[in-house]
């Protein structure tokens, strides 16, 4: 392990951002798919060269790309762009088709809208990809309006994981104000049967059986913007996260509210404590030590940036509930910023670096757990993703 | 090369599908004949398959909804897309504009 490579993902394109153990110096290069929204960008366990982003446009839709030499040149899968003689049926990396058939769990066609009625699923992005732990070629996606894909061919082509929307709730979510996203998949690295997933504002899910049955993991969750605050499904999960090795203890940044499951997301349990809020979109572990997270609060639902303009991450080496604020080296006067779901990451270095990215255009890395920070780059657009691989 | 039943029509694209593409701002493409939207991006497709999904929608084929279809000072955005298209265009001399919705200030 010599060096690390971050992934940003903007609101204008995609950079590539690396440095040696040290984190001090870095390179930054891009924008990669200048002026496209890149939701995420994420790297396979099995193979750090090969890097999946997602690439999206109100005007173009949703486009798939691929490298496979650690984000030095991108391609859509299957389709090489400037090849004379394209293959012939091209592939069809950039279709994500609900499935409709009878024969695989018969899935819904409609969810619950805004006013109560109604509405057919429509495809609009990928939020979230996840290569699969041991095989590069196998990939999730998580998108908009919710559900969960795979490809097993590298991105060539995309078939829906059909039994979680059909498993029964699914007529009954409805989207949040930013969508209804799939944003966080989890595969337990001991099992890769075992998936979890998360979307705004239905909830989490689990799978025991790679994805055919799914069952709600949203026990203890309590959201007062419901009428049933406990109910089943409904609830606005922002984002997930688990150390590899406790796979079974999760962890969770929700609308309001930070959790912890130590049962594979049986039952959830409140850990906020002495968060100034328990407001926020993003939350990590660190990669050593399975008991220590990170979130970064944000003031409130309707006033989406920290408290007084001061930029803080917390910090928790108990597993929650007892919080500290790391602040040396970020803004502490008239940061106004937001951190989004997806925008946080910790490398797997000896000294565990973590890093953020800001609505702000600004990405930090510690290097050293969170005690100090410094940024990576400050002018950015607006930052939607921040992975990190350790190389 | 031109057939029969084909026609060489050149068509603009946006900037951000010439950069998927790899290619200038304007294109020839084999379109069969009679000429309309549909044939002419058919042709666009087969050429460039990157750029499958994003001019018309991967499964319902409908124009994507930011995108507006323009030919010899006429919109065919609203009209059926095998409506044949003006003879210029078939002809090469008028090229099919793929123009972008304009959206200032949003993002």
């Amino acid at each position: 392990m010599s060096g690390v490579r971050v992934l940003v993902g903007t609101h204008k394109g995609a950079f590539v951002c690396e440095a040696d153990g040290k984190r001090e110096k870095w390179t930054v290069s891009g924008p990669h798919f200048g002026g496209w929204e890149i939701y995420h960008m994420k790297g396979s366990p099995a193979d750090p060269n090969r890097i999946y982003a997602s690439q999206t446009s109100g005007w173009f839709g949703q486009v798939v790309q691929r490298s496979d030499d650690g984000g030095k040149t991108w391609f859509q899968p299957g389709v090489k762009a400037g090849e004379e003689t394209p293959a012939w049926p091209p592939k069809p990396s950039n279709r994500f088709s609900y499935d409709t058939s009878e024969e695989t769990g018969k899935p819904l066609t409609t969810h619950q809208w805004y006013d109560g009625t109604q509405h057919p699923w429509e495809f609009k992005r990928v939020w979230h990809f996840e290569p699969a732990p041991n095989n590069p070629d196998v990939v999730y996606a998580g998108v908009e309006d919710a559900a969960l894909f795979k490809s097993t061919d590298g991105g060539e082509s995309w078939h829906e994981l059909p039994g979680l929307r059909g498993h029964g709730t699914g007529s009954q979510w409805t989207p949040g104000a930013g969508g209804m996203g799939l944003h966080t998949i989890m595969v337990d690295p001991r099992n890769p049967d075992r998936i979890y997933i998360a979307i705004s504002a239905a909830g989490a899910f689990r799978t025991d059986d790679g994805g055919k049955t799914w069952k709600p993991i949203n026990k203890g969750l309590r959201s007062n913007y419901m009428p049933d605050q406990d109910a089943e499904i409904g609830h606005c999960v922002h984002h997930m996260t688990m150390h590899p090795s406790r796979p079974d203890v999760l962890f969770m940044q929700k609308h309001w509210d930070v959790l912890r499951s130590d049962n594979a997301g049986e039952q959830w349990t409140e850990v906020s404590g002495n968060l100034p809020t328990d407001f926020g979109f993003c939350i990590d572990v660190h990669a050593h030590e399975p008991e220590t997270l990170y979130v970064v609060p944000i003031k409130s639902d309707s006033l989406h940036y920290p408290i007084d303009g001061a930029l803080k991450v917390f910090r928790s080496r108990s597993g929650g509930n007892e919080w500290e604020p790391l602040t040396k080296g970020l803004p502490q006067q008239n940061c106004y910023v937001n951190v989004l779901r997806d925008a946080m990451a910790v490398d797997t270095l000896e000294d565990c670096g973590v890093y953020f990215g800001t609505t702000g255009g600004q990405v930090y890395v510690s290097p050293n757990g969170g005690d100090t920070w410094q940024p990576i780059a400050e002018n950015l657009p607006a930052v939607l993703s921040v992975e990190v691989q350790t190389l | 090369m031109e057939s029969q039943g084909t026609a060489a029509v050149r068509v603009c694209l946006p900037f951000h599908l010439r950069n998927l593409a790899q290619v200038g701002p304007e294109v020839t493409v084999e379109a069969a004949r009679p000429v309309s939207v549909r044939s002419a991006l058919d042709a666009v497709e087969a050429r460039y398959p990157m750029l499958r999904g994003t001019i018309r929608d991967y499964d319902t084929g409908k124009r994507r909804a930011f995108l507006r279809f323009f030919a010899c000072g006429e919109d065919f955005s609203l009209e059926p897309m095998e409506t044949e298209l003006p003879q210029a265009v078939a002809e090469g001399k008028e090229p099919l504009l793929v123009v972008g919705a304009i959206a200032g200030g949003a993002v």
